[in-house]
């Protein structure tokens, strides 16, 4: 017992209150830290009971989780149609950005996209013939994120869509994504214009073969690392991408002219470099079949999905299976585009907050001077912002790193518990989609999840608890 | 409704930067609608989109910055225009750093610090159990300064941290010094072989303080929070602290201070003190004085006295000798011609003390010296029916009030930081014609309040006017060392110049106070006896 007196040795405090006892401290000659404390949300004490008696158990299983996270390899091996490799996809099935939804509660953009989808597919003539197939009840709904998926946005995936095939090489799962449409009237904003249409028949018919050749040739393109580089380059690969486009530019553009014909070559490479946004819909697909693997672990509070449908935030956790924990989607309150203002905005839409599931976009965007003007202007704001991530993250990535905080792993792997007990909440960067279809995006900026999925979350996890409890 | 635009030549900033431009821009009266802008493609056509658009832009090269107002009036647009490069120079000067990051929790901290080995804890005390067992389970000692924190948690918080050889410091502690280095509100103490463990804030703060500016030097100083005595926590820390004192090779002397502790915590602690070949000096405040008979513990009635003693000890020297030393100060003070002086200037009506305490055992221990004085003291503070106050907002005859009370202090800093509503209570009393004397402490020290002469000085000249015709005696102690942020000898001076009495025990203080009001009955029953001759 003697050995732990804190007597004749210095004393080291950390100060949890009034910030003048931390100087006091330091004035006499210790060391002191203060602790930015505030109230934690009020938990219940039986939640807080179950957790206390488990402590242990959901530590090592938010470790295992992690450790999977951390493991994982994700690589880009192929394109192919949607209804070709996405599990579970059919002609009259369309997959959505978000969790699960009707028809009747979809924001504009969503349904803006599934006319322009529907049109895309031929199954309807106009944007009127479309609107009433949709509504119809012929036409499945289900989230891209059910079917290995994810897409921006409305994050509208049909039948006969090119999307990227993306294996996680240490588990050997795969995950999917269509390719980005670029800026403008686009379809993952729910435009659905004859322009809009054409554009992803071009994509479908050009870009797609052409990657695909290009991409077989190279047999993969290894996507951590290409991330990795990313960051250290300014990226936080959800709303900047223009590093990591360059990176895959770079990889790709020889062996797009070596296995296509030159005005093919021209075109494709072109489109590439004219959408700094291109490989979004890689760095998403590559978090997806990450943090997929490290689904289904007992006892993990960590959190494997977060989206946004434009009308609701939902999240999945590692020990809850596929259940989805759901609340309303904020509206963010962003940077608008002249002529716009945050009365156009609709609900956060799209499945990109995966990337910040995986310890990416506003957790790493510290990495990424050249956006924080989106969180007030000051770098060491986005410092702040990437440093208090940690404190509700199950550990730090080993790969993706910020060079300003000392090449310092991104914080990774949410753990609903810590967001709950701290009543701190994931900080998301966005683009802002105008409400109506058709309009596109009208702002950009970041904003806090909203603590309803994750209070319904905890609640969830307490229950699977116990169900663990009653198999012993 | 007018359009007005300009360019901005050669200047570049990023995307971002001229949204929040053209947000600011949209903020100002009268405008409708802002754009500003790089001449890009793209932009020119998101501008034409939202008809802010002007003919002028066509000129403007890739480089430029396009600016352009939608405004009520041309008055309107003219001034957006102007503060455009206002809001551009301060959007460049913003640029510069801000706040560093503070943890948000105890693990993040841990990670900055992680040799961290003390936890002081001083939010709000429902939420200090859950911090507290946290710190206690990553191996840290932890001090809690927070009140209000269940009785439960306290006894739950103590079991653990015991079983782990971990300190649990309060909750309600305010004071301690671990290692030399004060925690919450404590004195700069000389570093020497004195430790105290003491139940008592302003108790362990009055004994550390006039050791060390006796010369005597403090090893370790452990609060436990005042409930930790009692019979329900059962003197846990109370116990282990005294055991690691004994443990301590800095530590030759202990002083023991509490307010009178549960019957089953004295036994406790005689019988642990059989083990301890270090002497022992217990201050229990207010219990009788045999419970110590046939222990080895010395024990003192007042906490001036269980330092002098251990001042003693500590210098290897006789420690009966205090007593005498006090008994010689008394006389001393009963000698002095000016308590004669003093009376001769009060009114006939002039008769009471009033008391006003920040530190709570010090009003404690004025009850304990005066009520064996002077008759009729009554005190926000006891549990003797007769003499507690119905009423603490209004004295009755002689009182004594520790302002440091829940009643006061709800909703309020301690006045030791905060001294307006004892000033405000001293204001009340000089109007009162009964009173002769108001009595009261200054405690010195990190966390109390920095500028106790400048706040009090001002009070105490404006009682004196305010009184009703005749003086007023002002008489305080000032608990601190010379070595305390505040210039403790600067305090004194400008106390004294103010005309108060002050001394340097708040035992000493009392008992002049007392004396005063003993010599004012003696006049009067004398003259009433010359009177009846």
């Amino acid at each position: 017992m003697a050995k732990s007196d804190p007597f004749n040795k210095d004393l080291n405090v950390i100060n949890i209150g009034l910030s003048s006892f931390k100087e006091n401290v330091e004035e006499a000659g210790a060391h002191a830290v203060q602790v930015d404390w505030k109230p934690p949300a009020e938990l219940d004490k039986k939640i807080l009971n179950v957790l206390s008696n488990n402590e242990s158990y959901i530590e090592k299983q938010n470790k295992k989780c992690l450790e999977k996270i951390l493991k994982g390899a994700p690589v880009l091996i192929d394109l192919d149609r949607a209804i070709d490799v996405i599990p579970g996809m059919k002609k009259n099935l369309i997959l959505h950005a978000g969790p699960s939804i009707t028809w009747e509660r979809m924001c504009g953009p969503m349904r803006g996209a599934i006319i322009g989808a529907l049109m895309y597919e031929g199954m309807a003539k106009n944007p009127k013939e479309a609107e009433k197939l949709a509504s119809s009840g012929e036409i499945e709904y289900a989230p891209c994120h059910e079917h290995k998926t994810v897409g921006p946005m409305a994050g509208i995936v049909s039948a006969s869509m090119p999307v990227f095939v993306l294996k996680n090489e240490t588990f050997g799962n795969h995950a999917y994504c269509t390719m980005n449409e670029g800026l403008g009237k686009v379809l993952r904003y729910g435009a659905f214009s004859d322009d809009v249409v054409k554009k992803l028949k071009w994509m479908e018919a050009v870009l797609y073969p052409a990657l695909k050749k290009a991409v077989r040739e190279l047999g993969k393109i290894d996507l951590k690392n290409l991330i990795a580089q990313a960051l250290h380059m300014g990226d936080e690969v959800h709303n900047r991408n223009r590093a990591a486009t360059s990176l895959f530019y770079r990889t790709i553009a020889p062996v797009v002219i070596k296995t296509n014909d030159k005005d093919i070559a021209i075109k494709v490479l072109e489109f590439i470099n004219g959408n700094d946004h291109f490989f979004l819909n890689l760095s998403m697909p590559a978090c997806k079949v990450t943090l997929d693997a490290a689904r289904n672990i007992k006892g993990s509070s960590v959190v494997v999905a977060m989206t946004r449908n434009g009308t609701d935030f939902g999240l999945q956790l590692s020990g809850t299976k596929n259940q989805w924990f759901v609340g309303q989607a904020p509206i963010p309150d962003a940077l608008f585009f002249p002529g716009y203002t945050k009365n156009d905005a609709n609900r956060d839409i799209g499945d990109s907050s995966i990337t910040e599931t995986n310890g990416l976009g506003g957790f790493a965007i510290a990495a990424s001077p050249a956006i924080v003007q989106f969180i007030g202007g000051a770098a060491k704001d986005a410092l702040n912002y990437s440093q208090e991530m940690y404190e509700i993250t199950a550990g730090e990535n080993n790969m993706y790193q910020i060079p300003a905080l000392n090449f310092r792993g991104t914080p990774t792997g949410i753990d609903v518990i810590k967001v709950n007990e701290k009543g701190i909440l994931p900080f998301i960067d966005t683009g802002v989609a105008h409400k109506k279809p058709g309009v596109g995006q009208v702002g950009a900026g970041v904003l806090s999840a909203p603590y309803e999925p994750f209070k319904k979350a905890l609640a969830g996890f307490i229950t699977s608890l116990d169900k663990k409890e009653k198999n012993k | 409704m007018v359009i007005k635009g300009k360019i901005n030549k050669g200047e570049y900033f990023d995307s971002v930067t001229l949204m929040i431009v053209a947000q600011k821009l949209n903020g100002l009266d009268g405008v409708l609608d802002a754009a500003v802008v790089m001449n890009t493609e793209e932009n020119r056509s998101i501008l034409d989109a939202s008809g802010l658009f002007i003919p002028e832009f066509r000129k403007a090269e890739s480089s430029d910055l396009l600016i352009c107002v939608k405004a009520k009036t041309d008055e309107d647009a003219k001034e957006a225009l102007q503060h455009v490069d206002g809001i551009l120079d301060s959007i460049r000067k913003e640029m510069s750093d801000t706040e560093d990051f503070l943890p948000k929790s105890l693990d993040t901290a841990l990670k900055s610090m992680p040799d961290a080995n003390l936890v002081l804890i001083s939010i709000a005390g429902k939420y200090a159990e859950r911090e507290a067992m946290k710190a206690l389970k990553k191996g840290l000692h932890v001090m809690i300064f927070s009140d209000n924190v269940p009785l439960e948690d306290e006894i739950a918080l103590k079991t653990y941290a015991h079983e782990k050889g971990l300190f649990v410091m309060g909750p309600d502690c305010g004071t301690a010094i671990i290692n030399g280095i004060p925690l919450a509100f404590a004195n700069v103490v000389k570093r020497g072989n004195v430790g105290i463990v003491a139940a008592s804030g302003t108790g362990l703060q009055e004994i550390s303080s006039i050791l060390s500016d006796r010369g005597v030097g403090i090893s370790q100083a452990i609060g436990t929070g005042g409930r930790d005595v009692k019979k329900e926590v059962g003197g846990i820390m109370f116990l282990q602290a005294l055991d690691a004192l004994d443990r301590d090779e800095n530590t030759q002397v202990i002083v023991l201070a509490s307010k009178p502790p549960a019957e089953v915590v004295v036994d406790k602690i005689v019988e642990k003190s059989k083990d301890i070949k270090k002497p022992i000096v217990a201050v229990f405040l207010g219990s009788d004085k045999k419970i110590l008979t046939d222990t080895k513990i010395i024990p003192a009635h007042t906490l001036e006295q269980a330092a002098l003693i251990a001042e003693k000890i500590s210098k290897d020297e006789n420690w009966h000798s205090v007593e005498d030393y006090l008994g010689k100060r008394k006389a001393d003070l009963v000698d002095e011609k000016r308590i004669f002086n003093i009376i001769q200037n009060f009114s006939d009506k002039q008769k009471y003390i009033r008391g006003l305490f920040c530190g709570g055992t010090l009003c404690e221990e004025a009850q304990i010296i005066l009520q064996d004085m002077v008759a009729d003291v009554y005190n926000n503070i006891t549990l003797d029916k007769e003499f507690v106050l119905k009423d603490p907002w209004k004295s009755k005859k002689n009182t004594l009030i520790d302002i440091g009370a829940d009643e006061f202090t709800l909703g309020r800093p301690h006045p030791m930081i905060d001294y307006s509503l004892r000033n405000r209570r001293i204001l009340q009393e000089v109007k009162d014609k009964n009173v002769a004397v108001i009595l009261f402490d200054v405690v010195l020290g990190f966390g109390s309040n920095m500028y106790p002469a400048e706040e009090l000085v001002p009070i105490i000249k404006g009682a004196q006017s305010q009184s009703t015709g005749k003086e007023i005696i002002f008489i305080c102690s000032v608990t601190g060392t010379k070595e305390d942020p505040q210039d403790k000898k600067m305090v004194i001076n400008e106390l004294k110049k103010a005309g108060v009495f002050v001394f340097e025990s708040n035992a000493a203080a009392a008992e002049y106070a007392g004396l005063i009001i003993q010599n004012i009955s003696y006049k009067r029953a004398k003259e009433q006896s010359y009177g009846k001759k």
